[in-house]
């Protein structure tokens, strides 16, 4: 059982990797269908979770968010086969392209299609984006989107470090829910 | 002698780089172009082309990259080793922590707080990538008017069976490249 444990978190994050296209978070939206959704491997909040500590954490997004999620199935061992189910595409296809990466640089039909895969590509983490939107206003408080508000500026137009904002929301997340607990006592 | 400066070369990449692939670019052509001489500037500007063509992480491609050019297959798995060291130990010592203690109240504060930081993060790049997809570059041009009409029609597609019929975000992509290769050909 074990066995066939693993071998499916290998398969499936070496199938989810090799579709991640654009960027590491992609990767999320994809582990969300498989994990939460096909497998129920884990459940909707320990997914939200896994995204916020794999995109806090230094590092590659799609391996910080792999050994999360191998080490909630399946422990220690669990998180190092899924790494190495997230490394060995990218791995493999670089080593395989580098040898003609100039040809496959100026092929026109591969640009061509990351060209519609781009849009396409920028609709899948706009969806993300509008889905954890909504589960932030679900809360039905005004500091979580305050938060979001500030810290969107904060990245977009005032280049702010992201470990500061990281800091910053994680010490404000903290006291909010210190308040709450408080008034919930009192 | 050179595995064991890729390594520590790509291990600080992988450790100083927070937030996502563009976070790691200057890091890269830092320790790459810069101070080892690996790649030259047309290379490293290969590679950022190839990475954004191919799947994976932008750190884990251009750790391969490098490797390979430098040392052969044995250099690419030592950079990409190297430059998933750092979170290996840093996210499963946090996985560690997150299993034992998530139902205390302070830890869920601050994940709390992490979200709508997390989500102003990706709403940041996702503006860059929708940037991207209709102008071709990553700053909004002077000229709104030079949008690609195709790129929009597909984006909208994309987001509407996305948002509306929960489909697989694998078979967007992959239709929208399709798509892509097929309009752009024909016009």
């Amino acid at each position: 059982m074990e066995k066939g444990l693993y071998k499916k978190l290998f398969l499936s994050t070496f199938q989810l990797s090799a579709c991640t296209f654009g960027g590491g978070f992609v990767i999320i939206p994809l582990m969300r269908r498989k994990f939460v959704r096909e497998l129920h491997w884990i459940s909707e909040q320990e997914m939200m979770d896994i995204t916020a500590i794999a995109q806090s954490s230094p590092g590659a997004i799609a391996v910080n968010a792999s050994v999360m999620t191998g080490y909630q199935i399946a422990g220690f061992p669990g998180a190092m086969i899924a790494v190495l189910g997230t490394v060995l595409p990218p791995l493999l296809i670089i080593s395989v392209i580098s040898f003609f990466y100039r040809q496959f640089r100026d092929s026109l039909i591969v640009s061509l299609v990351m060209r519609g895969m781009l849009a396409g590509v920028a609709a899948v983490v706009c969806d993300v984006v509008i889905n954890m939107l909504r589960s932030i206003c679900s809360q039905k408080r005004i500091f979580p989107i305050l938060m979001f508000v500030l810290a969107f500026a904060a990245v977009r137009f005032f280049g702010v470090n992201i470990i500061l904002i990281i800091l910053v929301c994680g010490l404000f997340g903290a006291l909010d829910r210190k308040i709450q607990d408080k008034e919930a006592k009192a | 002698m050179i595995l064991l400066e890729l390594f520590w070369s790509f291990f600080q990449i992988g450790l100083f780089s927070i937030g996502g692939g563009y976070a790691a670019l200057p890091l890269i052509q830092q320790q790459a172009v810069d101070l080892h001489g690996w790649l030259t500037m047309t290379q490293f500007t290969d590679i950022m082309t190839i990475a954004e063509m191919t799947p994976g992480p932008i750190a884990i491609n251009s750790a391969t990259f490098v490797g390979i050019q430098t040392a052969g297959l044995p250099g690419a798995v030592i950079a990409t080793l190297g430059c998933i060291f750092p979170s290996c130990v840093i996210v499963l010592c946090l996985s560690y922590i997150y299993r034992k203690y998530k139902n205390l109240s302070v830890l869920q504060g601050i994940l709390g707080g992490l979200r709508p930081a997390v989500t102003a993060m990706i709403a940041s790049a996702a503006v860059t990538m929708v940037i991207m997809a209709f102008y071709g570059q990553r700053t909004l041009p002077a000229d709104p008017g030079a949008i690609d009409p195709v790129a929009v029609v597909i984006f909208a597609a994309g987001l509407l069976v996305l948002q509306l019929k929960n489909v697989d975000p694998i078979k967007v992509m992959a239709c929208a490249g399709a798509a892509g290769a097929l309009i752009y050909m024909v016009i």
